[in-house]
């Protein structure tokens, strides 16, 4: 998302490493980020192959503590689950320790504020708090949202002076393990406090890229020395922002303020899954009427996979046709360099959305063939 | 025959009447790895800094602008199937397309090589 307004751009504590490594820098949410290294196509496709490192600390990691301090264990996350719930669909209640989920953050009509990984500390000292990661875009809105909505029963720490990075990649865990001992042993979304030296870090095994690799959160000053020694792995490159974007249109996930926003529900953007039994059996979250007739009927306009037939990319905003007649727009389009042609996602009327429908995507004016396809364009490789 | 660029980063090649377009070395740079390029039908009219060309790299489109006037008499068809030729020879086998020129006089206005070198450096 592109920066508009004048407020002085802020940096990383990973700054001046990225600079050493040659990276372009651009605006990106309020922050100078590296757009690129070498170049997007090797950086995505080094991704894929080995094991590459991505600067995230500009996105919200954050910690939310329910504040009844004669509550510990179970009933302490109990706490802060019911609270937290009040704003997303996800059961969190029935989170277990070092586990975490991806869920959406709603308004009252059920339109998506933001969309956020819930992860329930696995330390007996940390029931009862909530570490969570929202995106850097839309940080001061939802935590402002969290402060006043909460105000009283829950306290909130932001975390985005430390490092938050991602280290994605078929080679991530070995690099990784080598410095973070466990981190191996962890599965798809679970999270552990794990040691490096005497450095506390947040370990978690999830990302944004199709790929298995971590998340880690971790003080600026050891983190910086982390970072520079797991750059110095020769299976380990720097990844920029344009890379981070076409990792992840391949493996289908969606941007914020790009693939969904709050003009859409999660049943619109085809997070449904989001929502589990025990929160549609309540209704209790915001815009559940709206969002739980969807959830039956289907909604009007729903998000797809779009895989254009000829190599002329598609990009966001580009309208969608059928025989002449508007039946949806592009969110995110480019071109995917692992499957090495161009890929799309939209949003179509619920009656085109079956994989195989012909559609026309209407590139600088002229009609171009396209197909609605299923997600993700890759095998996804996550660590089940 | 003499290459001229302009602020745009476009180059032309004048061969009588017809100039052979293209982008610049330091754009295909800039640009990155170029997936995809669009080069103008034969016939198309065109004035000087209209849009003629698109040219698409992983991450964004971008207008290639006509330098001068003129007519197109040869899109580079060979791009369409290997649009990476303009990344790996930009100012040669990369050219977008031949233009039979309408105004000579236009090309008084652009800049030489060293012009242009010293343009890029800013």
């Amino acid at each position: 998302m592109a920066d508009t307004d004048a407020t002085p751009l802020k940096r990383t504590a990973l700054y001046d490493v990225h600079v050493a490594h040659g990276a372009k820098i651009v605006p990106f949410a309020g922050y100078e980020m590296p757009v690129q290294f070498e170049g997007v196509k090797a950086e995505h496709l080094w991704t894929r192959s080995k094991a590459g490192l991505f600067d995230v600390s500009h996105m919200g990691p954050c910690f939310l503590t329910q504040n009844n301090r004669s509550l510990s264990g179970n009933e302490a996350h109990a706490a802060i689950a019911a609270i937290i719930e009040e704003l997303v669909p996800s059961n969190i209640a029935g989170l277990k320790p070092g586990q975490a989920r991806l869920t959406v953050l709603l308004n009252e009509e059920g339109g998506i504020l933001d969309d956020l990984i819930i992860t329930r500390p696995e330390v007996e000292d940390l029931q009862g708090t909530l570490y969570i990661v929202v995106n850097g875009a839309v940080k001061d809105q939802d935590w402002t949202l969290f402060e006043q909505t909460f105000e009283g029963r829950a306290t909130l720490r932001r975390h985005d002076h430390r490092i938050l990075f991602a280290l994605q990649g078929p080679e991530a865990v070995d690099v990784l393990a080598a410095y973070l001992p466990g981190s191996e042993a962890l599965s798809f979304m679970r999270s552990k406090r794990i040691f490096w030296n005497d450095v506390r870090c947040g370990v978690s095994r999830c990302g944004y890229t199709g790929e298995d690799g971590f998340e880690v959160l971790v003080d600026a000053e050891p983190g910086r020395e982390l970072v520079t020694a797991l750059l110095a792995d020769e299976r380990v490159k720097p990844i920029g922002l344009g890379a981070r974007d076409s990792l992840r249109l391949e493996a289908g996930l969606c941007l914020y303020g790009h693939d969904m926003d709050a003009s859409r529900t999660p049943i619109e953007a085809d997070l449904g899954w989001v929502i589990q039994k025990s929160r549609r059996e309540r209704a209790d979250f915001p815009g559940s009427e709206k969002i739980l007739e969807q959830y039956r009927k289907g909604a009007d306009e729903v998000r797809v996979g779009i895989q254009p037939l000829g190599r002329a990319p598609a990009r966001e905003g580009t309208e969608i046709e059928i025989r002449g007649e508007r039946v949806g727009v592009v969110t995110s389009g480019g071109f995917g360099p692992s499957v090495e042609k161009p890929i799309a996602m939209g949003y179509v009327a619920r009656k085109h959305t079956a994989p195989g429908t012909k559609i026309d995507l209407m590139i600088r004016g002229k009609a171009h063939e396209a197909e609605v396809c299923e997600l993700p364009f890759i095998q996804p490789n996550y660590k089940r | 025959m003499t290459m001229k660029f302009t602020e745009d980063h476009e180059w032309i090649r004048v061969d009588g009447d017809v100039a052979t377009v293209g982008i610049t070395k330091y754009a295909a740079e800039q640009l990155g790895d170029v997936v995809f390029v669009e080069v103008p039908e034969v016939g198309a009219s065109f004035s000087k800094g209209d849009d003629m060309a698109v040219v698409e790299s992983v991450k964004a489109a971008s207008d290639v602008y006509a330098p001068v006037g003129g007519e197109v008499t040869e899109g580079n068809a060979a791009l369409a199937d290997a649009p990476e030729t303009v990344n790996e020879d930009p100012e040669g086998a990369g050219w977008f397309a031949k233009l039979k020129l309408s105004d000579k006089s236009e090309l008084d206005g652009l800049m030489d090589a060293d012009a242009y070198a010293k343009f890029c450096e800013g």
